[in-house]
């Protein structure tokens, strides 16, 4: 077969004069790019060369404007409607009355007194849990990529270990965690063999959110790991190497050297964190359901409640308040980036 | 060569028109289904001999949970995207998208004669005359006893008229003795509350008919469901662990003999007939009595047709064939379900079951109808009775975890009944 393809001078090779099998691969590619040079060429002549860079990238706009940008603008105009009615131009207008609902408070740090007391109540569930969860999870990352970027044994096992549980779908994850905290999971029958008593993790408010945070951090701690590792990595070793000619002690090198290259790396992560972290949902809607009461309900659950699970599906109020939703998320991530900046600029 | 090879050509273009005529030629329906033990496998042996009956009819019976049949039907429906047929049980929430079979059907005195006070559950307000579908099931809401453990702890089971907190403090005593986890366990559901409220003495609705959920009789049960869970009688485990309006039942508990006393309805009698067996006598018992009444909850999953389906004709085919007697008496009667057919429930239904637990819930739970107040009646006819329903587990249960004080919750009840009935009343 490799002979018969070698006949033919595409799949040989330039200086060998043998047969190429990559070839296989680039002769297609080559026909293609070839059939496409005259219509480019003519879009060229039309539009002129510095047109093309948007040319290029227009498939992809096409892509992330229908299925991102279209959809955010449609959430918006559903937000300015109420009633039922799922198509938008059958909805009646109703300007910013779903935004005055969810933003009649009292008293804004007492979800009580509002009058949407589930909207601020899952507001302050979210902000507890990415306080808490951003915090930790950084942390945890940060000190297992340096620990994962020493010479121990058995390194690239370690590594595998902590990326797994980010190939598990979170639902699996959720319900594997379930059962291990259940009144008569794993976890409840060690303590009864150690002689606790049982501990009824998903009726205590704040074993619901240590859980919640717990298993976010276990399932996304691998993911972060890595991309801090690869900024490890990529620190040149010589700038090590003249710190201990120097002398410099092992904290000293951590806080003027490691850190500070590793600070591109580590907004990253923390940004992506943060987004994630907002956007939690299926993981702890799977394993506590928003419980006990409302103790681990989050902005997402509620926006889930209010759009799909109610008899009578109020969109426009779900959509308000995912737009307010974003509107936090867009500040939050300014601010960040706005912090780096200063940052950088000394 | 060529010659040859126009042959061979024709010859497959002519098998080939040969072999999808007849698929072309069918009618492809969809019924959306959900299970609650073995009625779909029941529901796809009737179909095959529909089937076989009607060669130009295929019926594709989609199983999916329960939860999509809540959530995800209404959203396909308003797309115009729903089944031809669905099985629900949000009876007349989703009654705009059902279809009129009353013009297709040859004999329509026949459904009005079978199934007359349950059309009306699938009619919009307003319209006294649309057949939609038929129940495939009546439910009566009541409780279940682990007879065994009563034995067991010799403690003696209450009678005939026994209250509900004669009912609390013996199932605490047996669950004291034997050590049982939960003493008592409700379905998370307002449905379930609801019967138990009516029993107390609630009204439901105010004089012209309009969502009037809290009052005198509504707060004595609400009391009582915030007491026992402070006393240990519920378990906070059930009703607390999860939030909003979700549904959790304890029937795993109690076929795992967990649970001494379990309010839930005549649905799982196939399943507890199937998963308990003989391992413990599971007894269901008369709903306790309140000052008002001894009342459970009526109910149901009704069979309906959609109004956007491309086959009307053959729909009505398929509806009218399933709703015939001969065929509802092996639905239900291999189903264990209470019939939802008048005719069938007077003569009754040979049932396929020689468990004599099973047989003793169905006489119990098919013996309460009778009794069910009008008031039941009335809610579960209520086309919005699901945003009273949910009002009334959510805020309840914030209550119950200390979130809410009780007659915070009321308060949070009514203002969520009138916000959703509001968002109705803007457009639909």
């Amino acid at each position: 077969m490799n002979s018969e393809l070698a006949e033919h001078s595409q799949f040989k090779d330039a200086e060998t004069g043998q047969f190429n099998p990559k070839s296989l691969i680039i002769w297609p590619l080559s026909q293609l790019f070839r059939f496409l040079e005259w219509p480019m060429k003519r879009i060229q002549n039309l539009l002129g060369l510095g047109t093309m860079p948007y040319i290029f990238l227009l498939p992809n706009l096409c892509f992330f404007g229908l299925f991102v940008v279209l959809p955010l603008f449609v959430n918006f105009a559903f937000s300015l409607t109420g009633g039922t009615n799922l198509y938008l131009d059958e909805r009646a207008f109703t300007g910013t009355e779903q935004y005055a609902f969810l933003l009649d408070c009292g008293n804004y740090a007492d979800p009580l007194s509002c009058r949407e007391d589930r909207f601020w109540k899952g507001l302050l569930n979210t902000a507890i849990f990415i306080t808490l969860q951003l915090t930790f999870l950084v942390l945890f990352s940060l000190i297992t990529a340096l620990v994962l970027n020493k010479k121990i044994q058995a390194r690239g096992f370690f590594r595998s270990v902590y990326f797994f549980p980010v190939l598990l779908s979170p639902v699996v994850v959720a319900l594997i965690w379930k059962w291990i905290l259940l009144r008569d999971g794993i976890l409840n029958a060690w303590l009864v063999e150690l002689s606790f008593d049982k501990i009824l993790f998903f009726v205590s408010p704040a074993w619901a959110m240590f859980w919640a945070i717990f298993i976010s951090i276990w399932a996304h701690m691998g993911f972060y790991t890595l991309i801090i590792l690869a900024g490890l990595q990529a620190i040149p070793p010589d700038l090590y190497e003249a710190a201990e000619m120097d002398g410099t002690k092992q904290e000293r090198i951590f806080w003027r050297i490691t850190l500070p290259l590793l600070w591109p790396n580590l907004l990253v992560v923390i940004v992506l964190a943060l987004i994630k972290g907002v956007q939690t949902f299926d993981e702890v809607f799977v394993l506590t359901g928003g419980g006990p009461g409302t103790a681990t309900q989050f902005i997402v659950q509620y926006i889930y409640n209010t759009g799909f699970t109610n008899q009578i599906q109020n969109f426009g109020l779900a959509a308000a308040a995912s737009v307010i939703l974003g509107v936090v998320l867009f500040g939050l991530t300014m601010l960040q980036l706005a912090a780096t900046r200063w940052k950088d600029n000394g | 060569m060529l010659k040859k090879l126009r042959r061979i050509l024709t010859a497959g273009s002519v098998a080939m028109a040969v072999w999808a005529t007849p698929l072309f030629a069918e009618t492809q329906l969809r019924m959306t289904w959900y299970n609650d033990g073995i009625e779909g496998e029941v529901m796809r042996s009737l179909l095959d001999r529909f089937e076989a009956q009607n060669s130009d009819i295929r019926v594709t019976l989609d199983v999916v949970p329960y939860k999509s049949i809540m959530e995800s039907l209404p959203v396909q429906l308003a797309a115009g995207d729903g089944p031809d047929i669905a099985r629900v049980t949000d009876l007349g929430g989703l009654s705009k998208y059902y279809m009129d079979l009353r013009p297709h059907l040859s004999d329509a005195g026949y459904w009005e004669k079978s199934f007359g006070p349950f059309l009306k559950w699938l009619r919009q307000p307003g319209d006294t005359s649309a057949i939609s579908g038929f129940m495939t099931q009546l439910t009566v809401t009541g409780p279940y006893v682990n007879k065994t453990l009563f034995e067991q702890a010799e403690v003696p089971m209450p009678g005939k008229g026994a209250t509900w907190d004669d009912w609390a403090k013996a199932s605490k005593q047996v669950a004291d003795k034997l050590e049982i986890p939960i003493p008592m366990a409700w379905d998370r559901s307002g449905h379930r509350v609801s019967g138990p409220a009516i029993a107390m003495g609630a009204k439901m609705f105010d004089g012209s008919g309009e969502p009037a959920l809290i009052d005198e009789g509504l707060k004595r049960m609400t009391q009582r469901l915030y007491d026992w869970h402070q006393q240990g009688i519920m378990a906070k485990e059930l009703w607390g662990s999860v939030s909003g309006s979700a549904y959790l039942g304890a029937n795993e508990d109690f076929t795992n003999a967990q649970v001494v006393m379990y309010m839930s309805g005549s649905w799982q009698i196939p399943q507890f007939a199937n998963n308990i067996g003989d391992a413990f006598d599971w007894w269901a018992v008369p709903a306790p009595c309140g000052p008002a009444a001894c009342t459970g909850m009526p109910g149901g999953a009704a069979l309906v047709a959609m109004k956007d389906t491309k086959h009307p004709e053959e729909v009505a085919k398929l509806m009218d064939w399933l709703a015939q007697e001969e065929n509802l008496a092996e639905f239900y009667g291999r189903t264990l379900f209470i019939p939802g057919h008048l005719g069938l429930a007077e003569k009754g239904v040979d049932f396929d079951t020689e468990d004599p637990r099973a047989k003793h819930a169905l006489e119990t739970f098919a013996g309460a109808v009778p009794g069910i107040s009008q008031t039941a009646f009335d809610l579960q006819g209520y086309v919005y009775n699901r945003v009273m329903f949910n009002a009334l587990i959510s805020r309840l249960n914030e209550a119950i975890m200390g979130e809410l004080t009780l007659d915070q919750a009321y308060e949070r009840m009514e203002q969520d009944i009138q916000q959703q009935l509001a968002v109705k009343k803007r457009g639909s």
